[in-house]
């Protein structure tokens, strides 16, 4: 059988990733430059019996989201800059109560309105630290456009393996270029559903995780499973407890939920990274010029190999150590004026010549920007 | 033989943490009657809330409930219902949560005519942080942020909600205990999006500072100044001066949001 290949838009392709792994609502609000995955879900969402809403603003976007995945269904949200800082507060609500979901970052320029319809990659940070309080954080960071549908596929994936609110952290550039897709097939990529409880009803526990992997089973309400949900910390029963000990014990549990699946989430390219003496660490479409970057510096002579994380969050510590003390200088160009660079430097402690490229202008950071950097400080 | 609560409130989560004279135990009350006298599935029952003294209330009854983030009970709720329509969604929360931090999401609420059963519980005050102006507080009234009066104007929730669009709005008080039943069954049964404004009073927060004697004395107040609709339909503005008219304030037949939704998309 010919194989389906199609001419998408980066915003487009993370719109049929989201049906692909079962998507059945969406809540957003307008925002540039993310508007196109709204505009097709609201279009397909109703064809495979999914429904889609346009809020009054971001915060009931996100809002609606969660009450959406609580009600069962595959839920998601999509958005830029100044409405990731509005959706903040039921991120946070997400985090704390564990509830699958995915958001999207098309990250455009600049703080508060910025550069709408410019790339930016200034939102590393914020993914992590963004909400208030201590939570693991999941944020991936795809290429390309093909990588935008299998991405969302995985960020759905993860979101309902852990109980965890992952974000895709793509940017203006990958959202509105068009590449060639060759659409998964059925049952080609792993679709992941949640967990659900099988004990007796009167003995569900909403919060008492199961010992392998600490994600507690997840009911949807209208089941027979009838329970509580608060923003509070709160007991295994789901109810509110003002018991400090208990709080921490609950939030370091959700952090080593997500650390021990450190394997499983963290996807890391490393082209040419073997014998490299020089890396580059770049992600998202900072990561193309990066590639092209290598295979020029190498035609030089320059042994130089490319660190792309799919997984910024958790950062790929792992992956990454082992290119401590091999490495002589590590690269870190990004749409920022260093943000990711912090992170490499907590994992090389000084044993590497660690030096940034940083741009703001709205402008994509070209190959030749990157060779000049390597050269520079090899 | 006097009506059995306990079937309705979790084993062990009483007692509440409302304040001794608060009304919001007899919201708690007539909401559970109401409930029980329409004989829905437990199962089939969703309560969201926002934070603060009324949004504690899901804690205590054996439904579905969400108690979510401040003023955002209605958005939440919105999500359950479209993510479910099969499911009765209550979202409730009390004047400052749905009409300051929560008021845009009132209004789209009423607008959208989603089938979400909203109770404001107004007692003019912020009670859970201790007792500051809403934008329900009277003028000239005290609040511990108003230490001088209050300089701001006051929110008429129910009206505020038939503006908006809501096909049933009706407003009742803690002292009418059996016609908030009522009026909340009715709300209940409405398809559409229908809103419960329920004055209530908060001795600790509001009648102490105001000087408005005990809660019984509060619930005096709430009496004098009610008017039933009937009769505050023939009053003059001069007439009614401060008081409120009760019952039934709004209804209409209108095409509910997720039916015409799935009527539109072709889900239906």
């Amino acid at each position: 059988m010919a194989k389906d290949i199609r001419f998408l838009q980066g915003n487009e392709a993370v719109s049929e990733g989201a049906l692909y792994a079962g998507c059945k609502f969406y809540a957003g609000y307008p925002i540039t430059p993310s508007t196109e995955i709204a505009e097709h879900l609201s279009g397909s969402l109703p064809k495979v019996g999914g429904r889609f809403v346009q809020m009054e603003d971001e915060i009931a976007a996100m809002a609606a989201t969660i009450g959406g995945a609580i009600a069962g269904q595959k839920s998601m949200t999509a958005t830029s800059g100044p409405g990731m800082s509005l959706k903040m507060e039921n991120l946070g609500y997400a985090c704390l109560t564990e509830i699958p979901c995915v958001i999207v970052n098309v990250m455009r320029g600049g703080p508060s309105t910025g550069l709408p319809t410019g790339p930016g990659q200034s939102d590393i940070m914020q993914a992590k630290w963004g909400t208030h309080g201590d939570h693991p954080a999941v944020a991936l960071t795809p290429s390309t456009v093909p990588e935008q549908l299998t991405e969302t596929v995985r960020a759905f994936n993860i979101a309902e393996k852990y109980r965890v609110p992952v974000i895709l952290l793509t940017d203006e550039i990958i959202g509105h270029m068009r590449e060639a897709v060759e659409m998964p097939e059925p049952g080609e990529l792993e679709v992941v559903d949640r967990k659900v409880p099988t004990c007796d009803p009167s003995e569900y526990l909403p919060y008492k995780p199961d010992a392998d992997d600490l994600v507690p089973p997840m009911a949807a309400f209208g089941s027979e499973y009838r329970y509580h949900i608060t923003g509070l910390n709160h007991a295994e029963d789901g109810f509110p407890s003002n018991d400090g000990k208990l709080a921490q014990a609950d939030e370091i549990r959700q952090q080593k939920k997500i650390d021990q699946a450190y394997d499983d989430i963290v996807k890391v390219e490393e082209f040419m990274c073997e014998d490299a003496e020089h890396l580059i660490f770049a992600f998202g479409s900072t990561a193309r010029s990066a590639k092209e970057a290598v295979q020029k510096l190498r035609e030089e002579g320059i042994k130089v190999g490319l660190f792309r994380p799919l997984t910024i969050w958790p950062f790929p510590e792992k992956h990454l150590e082992k290119y401590v003390g091999k490495a002589k200088t590590v690269v870190v160009p990004e749409m920022n004026l260093g943000m990711a660079i912090f992170e490499v430097e907590r994992v090389f402690k000084g044993q590497a010549k660690i030096e940034g490229f940083n741009k703001i202008d709205s402008e994509p950071i070209n190959p030749i920007e990157i060779m000049e950097t390597v050269r520079r400080v090899k | 033989m006097a009506f059995d609560y306990s079937a309705y409130l979790r084993d062990g989560k009483i007692p509440h943490i409302w304040c001794p004279g608060c009304g919001y135990g007899i919201i708690l009350k007539s909401f559970i009657r109401a409930i029980d006298k329409l004989g829905w599935n437990k199962n089939e029952i969703v309560v969201t809330s926002g934070i603060g003294c009324a949004s504690r209330l899901p804690g205590y009854v054996d439904f579905n409930t969400l108690h979510t983030t401040h003023g955002r009970s209605l958005g939440f709720a919105t999500g359950v219902k479209l993510a479910n329509p099969n499911l009765k969604v209550i979202g409730l929360g009390g004047d400052g949560d749905m009409t300051a931090i929560g008021g845009n999401h009132f209004i789209h609420a009423c607008r959208r005519n989603i089938d979400i059963t909203c109770l404001v519980f107004n007692n003019y005050i912020y009670g859970m942080t201790g007792g500051q102006y809403s934008p329900t507080t009277p003028k000239n009234a005290k609040a511990t942020t108003v230490p001088y009066g209050n300089a701001d104007n006051q929110f008429d929730i129910s009206s505020l909600a038939i503006g908006a669009g809501a096909t049933f709005v009706a407003r009742t008080t803690t002292y009418h205990a059996v016609p908030m039943e009522k009026l909340i069954m009715q709300a209940l049964q409405h398809k559409g999006f229908s809103v419960v404004e329920i004055m209530a009073g908060c001795p600790t927060g509001y009648g102490r500072k105001n000087k408005q004697g005990s809660p019984a004395n509060m619930i005096q107040w709430q009496k004098d100044m009610s008017v039933p609709v009937a009769k505050a339909k023939d009053m003059t503005p001069e007439e009614m001066g401060d008081k409120f008219a009760v019952g039934v304030l709004h209804q209409e037949e209108k095409t509910e949001y997720v039916e015409a939704y799935d009527a539109q998309v072709g889900l239906s």
